[in-house]
């Protein structure tokens, strides 16, 4: 089974949209994708898109936050975008955060981010 | 306490990952048709995907049944697992996040996001989450 999500590659920077409805066997193949691209395209950043999902359990939490910590490994910073306020409060019930993340409302603000720092 | 009464949903079969997404989806579903608030039915159908999750990663696959409630309005989702059992629901219960592939992993969150939740497990027999949240 293929992930349904496309990776798109935009100066410097990994963009993807995740799903709604993500599996377990497709965020983990998405996971490997990612690792790979963000080392053959040096990227700068990554920047996934969870505004698709109506929900974010700890299976899920624990990929995204993996992928962070790997990323940075490879000088990548990773921004998790369009998170719903209702995951937000559950993830923090569920004791969970993404160390190795920013956050930012949308694509655009993290992209504002991102030159920002850049130009610093 | 748990309403034992209710009006039997469905009965869905928990085998691999797709089937944790159709559980929640319908979890999720009469939640909406009941008029739960967006943040309540984000906590319990996270909570359902955690228990659902164990039966498949954990518990060698299983079922769940959904139950809807009236006076008070509630739904709850009886997850039944023949695996291997919980062998410290204690620690299974406070480990969290960060003993990853540990049994139990998430039931202690699955909790907190639930209005209530038992657990009845046998080592070697199998085990059966009931979950509950108001509406």
């Amino acid at each position: 089974m293929s992930s349904a999500s496309a990776i798109y590659f935009v100066e410097g920077v990994l963009l993807v949209a995740i799903q709604e409805d993500i599996s377990d066997t497709d965020i983990l193949d998405l996971q490997e994708a990612l690792s790979e691209r963000v080392m053959d395209e040096a990227a700068r950043a990554v920047v996934m898109d969870i505004s698709a999902l109506e929900i974010v359990d700890t299976f899920v939490g624990r990929i995204l936050a993996q992928l962070a910590s790997m990323s940075k490994l490879l000088d990548a910073q990773t921004y998790v975008v369009g998170m719903r306020p209702a995951v937000a409060m559950t993830l923090v019930e569920l004791g969970m955060d993404l160390p190795e993340s920013k956050t930012a409302l949308s694509l655009t603000h993290a992209l504002r981010d991102l030159r920002g720092e850049s130009r610093g | 306490m748990i309403p034992t009464d209710g009006v039997l949903i469905g009965i869905y079969a928990l085998i691999g990952d797709r089937d944790v997404i159709q559980v929640r989806r319908v979890a999720g579903r009469e939640m909406d048709h009941r008029g739960a608030r967006t943040v309540q039915k984000t906590r319990f159908v996270t909570a359902v995907s955690e228990i659902a999750r164990n039966v498949v990663m954990h518990g060698g696959g299983g079922e769940a049944r959904i139950y809807m409630h009236s006076e008070p309005s509630a739904i709850s989702v009886v997850c039944v697992d023949n695996g291997p059992g919980i062998a410290d629901l204690d620690a299974a219960f406070s480990d969290g996040f960060s003993t990853a592939g540990s049994m139990g992993r998430g039931l202690g969150g699955a909790r907190r996001l639930s209005d209530a939740l038992d657990v009845e497990t046998e080592e070697g027999k199998g085990t059966r989450v009931t979950m509950m949240a108001r509406i």
